[in-house]
Parts: C-alpha cells; sequence; structure tokens
C-alpha cells in the first residue's frame, strides 16, 4: 500500500490551481472532468512522480465550519517541507502570501504557517539534522 | 484582581505561555500549543491551552484579537504594574 495522493479541501478549483502553481510552484498532474468539478491534482517540480496533491472542491455543507475552526485557531490542513522555512517565507511575503505564523524554531524543527486564499493554513517545515 | 494575577502566574504552563508571548506577541493558537509542546516538553491537548489562555484573559494579562479569520493572542504585561506598585512604592 502506498501513499499516491493527499488533499486539501478548496473553494475554488480555479483559484486554488492558479495559486498552488503560480504562486507556491507546483505543477498541474491530472485534470479529469467529473460532474460540476475536476478531479484536480498538483505534484511538486522536484519530484514529478510523487505524492500527487488533490485540490478537492469543499462544497460539502461540514468542510466550511471545519474549515473555518481550524483557520481560527491558525491550524494548517497540511504541511510541506522546503529546504529553507525563511528563504520561502521571504519569496512568498514577497509575492503577497499572508503568514499566520512566521518563521520560528522549535527544537529540531523550524516552521511557518501561511493561508492558501482558499479557505485553508498550510504550514512550511524544515527538520533539522542537528538539535 | 490582583489574586487574580497571583492565581494566574502561579501555574508553570501559564508562564511558559507569556514566555512565548513575550517573544513573539500575536499567536494563534497552533503556534502557542506547537512551541509548549517542542521548546517546552509540555504535552498538553489543545483545549487545556485554551483553559489556561482564559484563567490569563480573565487576569488580564492576555488579549485576544480578530484579524479576519484569524485570532491572534496577544501578552499584556500592564496587571503586573499593580504588583511592582504594592512593594516598591514608598510608604
Amino acid at each position: 500500500m502506498r501513499i499516491v495522493v493527499s488533499s486539501v479541501l478548496v473553494d475554488d478549483q480555479d483559484r486554488a490551481l492558479r495559486f498552488y502553481t503560480e504562486v507556491l510552484g507546483f505543477v498541474k498532474k491530472t485534470e479529469i472532468p467529473l460532474g460540476e468539478a475536476r478531479w484536480l491534482t498538483v505534484v511538486s517540480p522536484e519530484d514529478p512522480d510523487g505524492t500527487e496533491l488533490l485540490l478537492e472542491p469543499d462544497g460539502h455543507p461540514a468542510a466550511g465550519p471545519f474549515k473555518r475552526a481550524l483557520v481560527e485557531d491558525g491550524i494548517p490542513f497540511t504541511s510541506f517541507a522546503v529546504p529553507d522555512v525563511q528563504a520561502e517565507f521571504e519569496r512568498l511575503r514577497a509575492r503577497g502570501v499572508r503568514f499566520t505564523q512566521e518563521p520560528v524554531r522549535m527544537g529540531p524543527v523550524t516552521t511557518a504557517v501561511f493561508d492558501d486564499t482558499c479557505g485553508n493554513l498550510i504550514q512550511i517545515a524544515r527538520t533539522h539534522d542537528s538539535p | 484582581m490582583v489574586s487574580d494575577i497571583f492565581e494566574a502566574l502561579a501555574a508553570p504552563a501559564r508562564r511558559a505561555i507569556l514566555d512565548e508571548l513575550h517573544e513573539r506577541n500575536g499567536q494563534a493558537l497552533f503556534e502557542l500549543c506547537a512551541r509548549l509542546a517542542m521548546k517546552h516538553g509540555m504535552g498538553m491537548s489543545r483545549q487545556a491551552i485554551s483553559q489556561h489562555l482564559d484563567v490569563l484573559e480573565q487576569a488580564g494579562l492576555v488579549t485576544t484579537r480578530r484579524d479576519g479569520r484569524y485570532k491572534f493572542h496577544y501578552i499584556d504585561p500592564a496587571p503586573l504594574d499593580a504588583i511592582i506598585e504594592r512593594w516598591s512604592s514608598p510608604r
């Protein structure tokens, strides 16, 4: 068994595709029409055959309250690995991305949290080799 | 009010929360929980930390502000002035 896809619940697939590709830098992998929505995934250009991120519509009535509650408490929906959290923070902030948590080192990890403009917070993290 | 401050400061977890807000003011609950777990080894539930924040807020040592859809916590050291005044001012 392997994990090949993980999802984020987005309020608008077109806006999500723009943000996750043009701002974050992922690339579109699959786009298959499925009724009103699409099976729409992106991958990291550094790992094009790696785990796909599904930009999944958040139309279920429970999704809205769930996402709003997470955002209010600053809880990220998912997390991406980056080699340098501070550099990524500066790159994204320069592109207008709103951070709810600026980079901070906590023991073995450095993390930061930003808003994906589609109703989610996303964490970027780096695990340090030595404490 | 002053007795609330002493009670609020009595718990190590609440002092750690104030330490972390003093280091960086304006944190979401998630960041505070992560800092307490990773930096202080305090493995408390989010709900327990929320309750500690409520005590600090009732004592006036922490305020929360909404910024759009986010909620941030801020340290307010003003109530501590009353403690300093109490024993340091001339009789």
